[in-house]
Formats: C-alpha cells, sequence, structure tokens
C-alpha cells in the first residue's frame, strides 16, 4: 500500500513543482496521472523512488517511511519499485538478458554483477518473462538493435523482474506509435493484474489514459484537482486540469479493445535487419 | 543605383543592411590598422641576421651531403635505443591506462560529488599544464638520465590524457541509464559495473591505443633531453656531427611511427 502526504517539491530554480500532494492506492489498481506539461507528473513519480528529493511530505510504502530513509535503506527499497521509462533508458550495449537481469540488481553482489553470474532461478524468470512479452529468442540481442516498442517490452520485464511491490512508469508511450502504444499498455495493464502489483502511469494522452486505467488523477500546476474512477473523467473535469478546449473529440471508451490478439511477434522483416549490424 | 527587382513593387522604400560584429567603421577598421601596424612592428624588431640565413642554406646542404648515405653499421646501438623507447611507450600507456580509471571516473561529473570531481579535473588540468618536454626535464633532475624519468613522463601526459577523454565520456552518457540502474537498487559500483562500463569500454580502448601510438612518437623526443630511449642516441649523435649516423636514426623513427600509427588505426577499426 502507498499512501502519499502533503508532498511539496520546490527545485533550486524556484519552482514549485508539487504542492500538497496526498493519495493513498490502497489495492492493486492502475492508476494513471494526467495533466499538461510541467503539472508536476515526472517530479511526483520520481520523488516516490527518491530520484528527485522531496522538499516536504512522507511517503509511505507498505509500512515504510521512504522520506525518512538512509542511502543504504533506501536501496532496499528501491529493490521493491519497478520503473518504466519513456526513453526505455536500456543500457544499449548490454544484451536484452542483461537488461532483464539489471532488475536483480539490488540482491547480487558486486563480483556476481561482474561475472554477470545471476542465480540460475532469476535466468529462468527472466526466460519466462521474455516468452510472456512477446521477446522469446531475443535474449542475445544487443538493446540497440531493438526497435522502440521492443525496447519498451524490455523496460517492462526488467522492472517486472525486481517483482515490485509498486510500479512507477512515466510516459511509457510517449515514444511509441498508437498502434505499439495500445500494445504496450495493454501488457502493462495485464501483467500488473496479473500479478498484482499497483502501478501509477503517467501520460498524456487522455484517450489512451482512460481506456486503460482503474483511477486517474488529475494534476495541475503541482496540486491534484481531480481523483477519481477513469468513467468519472468528463469534458468539465479535462477543462478543471488542462484548461478550456474542445474535448468532445478526446472523451471516448475503447471499443476494438478486445477485437485484435495481441501478437507481437516480429516479422521476418524485422529479424533480417536485425541481423545486420548496426 | 539600385537595380530593379522583379520581387517587388517599385517604390517600397524598405531597406535592410547586415549585422557586423563591430558596427562604428571608425572601431572596426582601426583596428584591423593596428593589427597590421603590430605585424611590421614586431618583425622589424626582431633583430633576424639576413646575412646569417643567408649561410644556413649552404651549411644546410652540406649537412644533408654528410648524411648521404645514412650509416647502419652501429646498428646494436640503434636496435637497443628503439627498442627502450618502445618499452617506455607500452609500459607509460598501460599505467596510464589504469590510472586514467579512477581519475576519469572522479572527473564525470554525472557521478561524483562536486568536490571529488573539482579534484580530479584540477589534477587532469595540473598534469596537462606543462609540455612533455618540460616534465622531462623535471623527472630527468630527479632520478638522472634514462629511460626512468622518459617513462614518468610518459605515464603524466597519458593518465591525464586518457581520464580527460574517459571523463567526458561518461559525462556524454544519457542520463537515462544511469538513472534505470540507480532505480533498481545497485549500489554505486554495480553501476559502474553494469551501466557505465559497457557504455564507456570501446572509446576508452580506443583513446588508449591512440595514446600508445603518441607514446611511441613522444619517447623518440623525451630523449632529447636525456630520458632515455632512441631519442637520446639520436641527441648524442648530433652533438658528435655523425650526421650519416642520425640519418640512419631518423629512419628509424620514422618507419617506427609508421608502423605505430598503422597499428592503432588497425586496432581501433577493429573496436567498432
Amino acid at each position: 500500500m502507498l499512501t502519499i502526504s502533503g508532498l511539496s517539491k520546490v527545485y533550486p530554480t524556484g519552482t514549485h513543482a508539487l504542492k500538497n500532494v496526498s493519495f493513498t492506492v490502497k489495492e492493486p489498481q492502475v492508476v494513471t496521472i494526467i495533466g499538461p506539461s510541467g503539472a508536476g507528473k515526472s517530479t511526483l513519480i520520481r520523488c516516490i523512488n527518491r530520484l528527485v528529493e522531496p522538499t516536504a511530505g512522507t511517503i509511505t510504502l507498505d509500512g515504510i517511511d521512504i522520506t525518512a530513509l538512509n542511502r543504504r535503506d533506501l536501496r532496499k527499497v528501491r529493490r521493491r519499485m519497478g520503473m518504466i521509462f519513456q526513453e526505455y533508458n536500456l543500457v544499449e550495449r548490454l544484451t536484452v538478458m542483461e537488461n532483464l537481469l539489471s532488475g536483480r540488481l539490488g540482491y547480487v553482489g558486486f563480483w556476481r554483477t561482474y561475472r554477470r553470474a545471476f542465480p540460475a532461478g532469476d535466468v529462468a524468470a527472466a526466460f519466462t518473462l521474455l516468452e510472456r512479452v512477446g521477446l522469446s529468442g531475443y535474449e542475445s540481442t544487443r538493446a540497440d538493435a531493438l526497435s522502440g516498442g521492443e525496447r519498451q517490452r524490455v523496460g517492462i520485464s526488467r522492472a517486472l523482474m525486481q517483482q515490485p511491490n509498486l510500479l512507477l512508469v512515466d510516459e511509457p508511450t510517449a515514444s511509441l506509435d498508437p498502434k505499439t502504444s495500445r500494445q504496450i499498455m495493454r501488457i502493462l495493464v495485464e501483467l500488473a493484474h496479473e500479478r498484482g502489483t499497483p502501478a501509477l502511469v503517467n501520460m498524456h494522452d487522455v484517450g489512451l489514459a482512460q481506456s486503460f486505467a482503474d483511477r486517474i488523477i488529475g494534476l495541475r500546476g503541482g496540486e491534484i484537482v481531480f481523483d477519481g474512477p477513469a468513467s468519472h473523467v468528463t469534458a468539465d473535469v479535462l477543462t478543471e486540469i488542462y484548461g478550456e478546449e474542445d474535448w468532445s473529440t478526446t472523451i471516448r471508451k475503447v471499443e476494438d479493445e478486445k477485437g485484435t490478439p495481441d501478437t507481437p511477434r516480429p516479422e521476418r522483416q524485422d529479424r533480417l535487419t536485425r541481423d545486420t549490424p548496426v | 543605383m539600385s537595380t530593379a527587382s522583379p520581387l517587388t513593387q517599385p517604390g517600397d522604400a524598405r531597406r535592410w543592411h547586415r549585422i557586423r560584429t563591430i558596427e562604428n567603421p571608425w572601431v572596426r577598421n582601426g583596428m584591423i590598422v593596428l593589427a597590421a601596424a603590430y605585424l611590421v612592428w614586431s618583425t622589424a624588431t626582431l633583430e633576424i641576421n639576413w646575412i646569417r640565413v643567408g649561410e644556413g642554406f649552404p651549411r644546410a646542404a652540406n649537412m644533408i651531403l654528410r648524411m648521404l648515405p645514412p650509416d647502419f653499421s652501429r646498428w646494436s646501438l640503434l636496435f637497443k635505443g628503439t627498442l627502450e623507447s618502445v618499452q617506455m611507450a607500452v609500459a607509460a600507456s598501460f599505467v596510464g591506462m589504469l590510472l586514467a580509471v579512477p581519475v576519469g571516473i572522479c572527473g564525470a561529473s554525472n557521478l561524483v560529488p562536486r568536490p571529488v570531481y573539482l579534484a580530479a579535473r584540477t589534477f587532469i588540468i595540473l598534469s596537462r599544464t606543462f609540455h612533455e618536454i618540460i616534465v622531462a626535464i623535471f623527472f630527468v633532475k630527479i632520478f638522472g638520465f634514462g629511460p626512468l624519468a622518459g617513462v614518468l613522463t610518459l605515464i603524466v601526459a597519458s593518465t591525464s590524457f586518457i581520464s580527460k577523454m574517459l571523463a567526458e565520456d561518461i559525462e556524454n552518457m544519457p542520463p537515462g541509464q544511469l538513472e534505470a540502474i540507480r532505480a533498481t537498487g545497485a549500489s554505486f559500483a554495480q553501476l559502474l559495473v553494469y551501466c557505465v562500463s559497457p557504455q564507456a569500454l570501446p572509446r576508452y580502448l580506443g583513446v588508449s591505443i591512440y595514446r600508445l601510438d603518441a607514446n611511441i612518437r613522444h619517447s623518440t623526443v623525451v630523449g632529447i633531453v636525456g630520458a632515455g630511449g632512441i631519442g637520446q642516441v639520436l641527441a648524442a649523435s648530433f652533438s658528435r656531427y655523425d650526421y650519416d649516423f642520425s640519418l640512419a636514426i631518423l629512419l628509424t623513427i620514422i618507419s617506427l611511427v609508421f608502423f605505430g600509427e598503422f597499428f592503432s588505426n588497425w586496432v581501433r577499426n577493429q573496436l567498432r
């Protein structure tokens, strides 16, 4: 369970990114955070694992006050929070398998890391995840040879390798085309539900957020201006979050969800391209 | 005066002129005149003895004649000097490579706290301040003539060069990868071997090989001030007017440097 209370962040530049933000995630649900650029979405996500140091307020995950931890204990609690990024942030020159196994770095020592000697169970779990996200056979491919959608599948798998109690997801689809975006969101939401892991997902695509979220939090100027089920997001709510605009084309319930089966298997052509040196 | 343009109506009086770095024409042209005057004055006051310059040409011709044909008869001395130069270069490159890793990491502002960064950068700047020859003279004064002074000189130069390149390479890494690995709960040492090392290794090796090539060239130079190697043999032959032997040494150095560059290019191509 995640509890955030009175969270504020003021950057050294004077920017007031978050103002007294409080909310609780009690059950394994997908919570998307929407809001205009600069509303504080990224800051909020990064305060939770303290990649950004909060200025005030407390963050509690399963009874541990994250804001009070020293560096060593912070590393321990970071192991339990998987993070997924807009730019995937894979280590480009490492293979897909090494990128997945980096999710276990918090559990192995330095020399095992150096020799890539991860426990056999970790490797087996990685193979299972690769199959699950449709990347079987990619384990020895270098990350810089993958397409955007493939990279994000690896990014999701790396986060899940941590067996996280919470997923922090920062604009997972903002660099992807619309079709790949839906596939990625579908995988992400399915896996979060399967494993009972709550997920906080920053998004700026309102339609996509609505179709995949259990709950939506609206941020504006560093403050929460909406918090409720996805179905409660109306034109008035969007005006409250983003300002005046014609929202009639934005709000839509996506009907084709059950239509296409999720087949991320690469086409023959993809494989040929991958095999040529980059 | 102005030609009619087909793009616009006649009588459109709007004009535009380019923006000069120095707008005032008096200041602008005045600076050009001053610069030209200084050039004339400085050449005039250099006291170049043109008669002595004239004498130099026959001397050069004489020297070249005495160089021919090159004398390879003292090949054992030549071989010993060359080998010493190569050994100095290889040893210095290797030690420099090793020392550059901690210095380079400490010099990367995205990895270490500010004071560590400033200390490492100060070290790099200080060791790059003086030319190899000056450092070599310094070490010859301390440790005496011979290859030790040369090796130490080249170690200082290699360490600062490779660590500067490494630090800049690490600083240019995309911050997201570091952020992602930190977010998994990895320690600093794990961050280094799992994220920084794979990303920075190819260029680090390339720079080190380039430095080996540079060290072979520099090892021939530091010998001239007595720091060992083939350069020391060269300096001695000049001072004894053994110009034919000097030419033999010069030809050896040329082929050595040529081979070094060829090798360095080959290895760096393999690394790509």
